[in-house]
């Protein structure tokens, strides 16, 4: 009898030794005279545990980790084929209460499937949304995705639907599909688990994305940083294209999708649609001016549909399951769910898809288990490199959009890194600004020149320079690059700054910090 | 002269968008991209050279030098600050002789910064020559650096 064996091809379980540890496996069996299956899955998101090994029981698959190349003599000696008691056994990996308690519909068969095996994906419902939109006019579709109340999981939260509605409005001989799938933000992986684990989700969400505005081509931009997502994603193009779900024809219903993978060349300003798409044009990834909005002039002037990889994957489970099963998940004007990302110095760190609503503390305790240090949680910030730094005070909040803007924060693309008490926000708010002078494309002056002054302003709020001066200065200065910037880039830096400096004015001097401090 | 260089510009230059393909290819190919590429490639797409200087230029991504036998890329945005990245950028500076975006003192090895890798739950995170590294300590990375020695 052959034995089944899931160990992870998951970048981070990687990074953790996954494939030395299937090798010894492998390695291990041939040496016993086993007969060993090894499935190469994504990974189920509990990156503490990896690399998470599975074995196929009669009972369900059963959980070792984390697995050290190490430890693999010692699983076979315990009878792990058979669920065997070990140090390392976690019991049936579904009835694990991390997962249990989230509601995985966008993600459910992530760590489950192959991620390059199309009868893997048919057979966990893949492919029924493509199914019943090619049934779909245009127009339907566009209506069953305005009806989900999905919004733009990039981060802007617009909803997806309205942006499509105005693609198909438009008139044109050639229109776009483009997948933002430049990940740059520190303390995100959603959409490189996507990428990594279930390929084929969001292949097929662009196809009916480009089925419902009348596209014919599309493109996914992925960052240079991430060569195992554009490797996963290449070879899952191919396998679809050949069993006819891309190309001229798909699934026979006359209509062309041709996709391909672009590699990204290292500028997080990119992740920027309008910049995104003069990169993918050939040219500097600076910031275009909008209007014209790039669903009417978009990628080479055309109508084009840019979204996020998470919002282009929701859209399979939209279709297949309509739009009221995934409105009624959530609160408010924030439907469905969000795979949120833990991040940073928590204990139990990973992918945990929620509805909109769950608080942070649910998030930070609960799931994440508190700081990995054993030191108290004393900052998290949440949505990137351009979120709110938020203090303990703030750990009830639901995830919403609108409950984070009512606090002058964002939800972003749900990424929540956390600091333990040892951390200085000062030097926080510093990297804020010295990243956007990075990271600036320079066509706005208050990101370009703005950022540059506010690392010089903090450097001097460091050294205790004439402080209440320094920091009325870098109240002014964050007002103008809030108002005045052309994009997200600029126009959202102030977040980390000011959120670091209200929350926590201890750390900029105490009461030189108070906002109502002017300047002598 | 120049044959991989050629052949490259000749297989993308039709495609939508070639530049970042072709430098891409090129790279990927010969390890940098040679100031001498610069005049084919604008020719090739009927660009001035200025803007293939431009490209090549504003992306991190893309080294007009050669770099040294193996990269080091280590993360220093927040995920990686808040799990010790920063202790770990020091000690990794001071081991290989060199700052950031410099090479190591005995030549063998390169040193780039990344923002971001994708690994935040489990840094301090590292890739060496696109092989990622998680939960990097000071020991993890001089274990990981001697077996670079060993194939330098």
């Amino acid at each position: 009898m052959t034995c089944t064996v899931f160990v992870p091809r998951d970048s981070t379980a990687l990074a953790l030794g996954a494939d030395e540890v299937a090798a010894a496996i492998a390695a291990e069996a041939e040496r016993r005279g086993i007969a060993v299956r090894i499935v190469r899955n994504g990974s189920r998101g509990m990156f503490w545990l990896e690399p998470l090994v599975e074995v196929a029981t009669p009972q369900g698959r059963t959980a070792y980790g984390p697995v050290d190349a190490g430890d693999v003599a010692s699983l076979f000696d315990a009878g792990f084929f058979d669920g065997g008691a070990h140090p390392l056994a976690l019991g049936l990996t579904d009835a694990l209460p991390w997962l249990q308690k989230q509601e995985r519909v966008t993600f459910a068969r992530v760590g489950i499937t192959d991620p390059v095996s199309l009868a893997d994906y048919e057979a966990h419902d893949g492919y029924a949304g493509l199914r019943r939109a090619l049934a779909m006019a245009p127009a339907a579709i566009v209506q069953e995705v305005i009806e989900s109340g999905l919004r733009g999981r990039g981060g802007a939260a617009f909803p997806t639907g309205v942006k499509w509605k105005t693609v198909l409005g438009a008139q044109a001989a050639q229109k776009y599909i483009v997948c933002n799938a430049d990940e740059g933000d520190s303390g995100t992986f959603s959409d490189r688990m996507v990428m990594e684990d279930d390929p084929f989700m969001l292949i097929e969400g662009m196809t009916i994305a480009a089925l419902a505005v009348g596209a014919t081509r599309g493109y996914i931009y992925v960052r240079s940083e991430y060569p195992h997502a554009i490797a996963t994603l290449n070879e899952a193009i191919a396998n679809a294209a050949g069993a006819g779900y891309l190309g001229d024809d798909v699934l026979g219903s006359g209509k062309a999708f041709h996709l391909e993978v672009r590699k990204g060349a290292g500028s997080y300003v990119c992740g920027e649609e309008t910049a995104l798409l003069e990169s993918l044009e050939g040219k500097r990834g600076i910031v275009r001016a909008k209007p014209p909005l790039p669903a009417l002039s978009g990628l080479f002037g055309q109508p084009t549909v840019i979204n996020n990889v998470i919002s282009l994957a929701s859209v399979p489970l939209i279709l297949q399951k309509g739009a009221p099963f995934y409105r009624d998940l959530g609160q408010g004007r924030s439907r469905g769910t969000l795979p949120f990302q833990l991040a940073g110095n928590l204990k139990y760190g990973g992918l945990v898809e929620k509805a909109f609503g769950v608080t942070l503390r649910e998030l930070l305790v609960d799931f994440g288990g508190g700081s990995a240090s054993g030191r108290p949680l004393r900052a998290v910030q949440v949505g990137g490199p351009l979120g709110a730094y938020l203090p303990a005070a703030r750990f009830d909040t639901p995830l919403d959009y609108e409950a984070f803007a009512a606090i002058g924060a964002a939800v972003g693309h749900g990424g929540i890194v956390a600091f333990d008490d040892t951390v200085d926000m000062a030097q926080q708010a510093r990297y804020a600004m010295e990243f956007c002078a990075a990271e600036s494309c320079g066509k706005c002056t208050p990101c370009r020149i703005g950022s540059t002054r506010g690392v010089e302003v903090m450097d001097r709020i460091i050294a205790g320079q004439d402080r209440p001066q320094q920091i009325h200065l870098l109240r002014d200065l964050c007002d103008l690059m809030l108002a005045g910037s052309l994009c997200a880039m600029g126009g959202m830096t102030p977040y980390p700054v000011l959120s670091a400096l209200d929350n926590f004015p201890e750390d900029f001097g105490g009461a030189d910090a108070a906002p109502d401090k002017k300047a002598a | 002269m120049q044959t991989p260089v050629t052949d490259i510009i000749r297989a993308h230059r039709d495609t939508p968008g070639a530049m970042l393909p072709i430098l891409h290819a090129i790279q990927d190919s010969i390890g940098h991209i040679p100031d001498d590429a610069v005049p084919l490639i604008a020719d090739a797409l009927n660009v001035s050279r200025a803007e293939v200087h431009g490209v090549i230029t504003y992306y991190d991504h893309f080294r007009r030098q050669p770099a040294a036998r193996h990269v080091v890329r280590l993360c220093r945005a927040e995920a990686c600050q808040a799990r010790g990245a920063e202790a770990l950028a020091g000690h990794v500076r001071q081991t290989l002789g060199c700052d950031f975006h410099a090479t190591s003192a005995d030549g063998t090895v390169t040193l780039e910064p990344v923002y971001c890798l994708g690994h935040c739950a489990v840094g301090p995170n590292i890739a060496i020559d696109d092989k990622p590294y998680a939960r990097v300590s000071t020991a993890r990375f001089d274990t990981l650096l001697q077996a670079c020695g060993g194939e330098r």
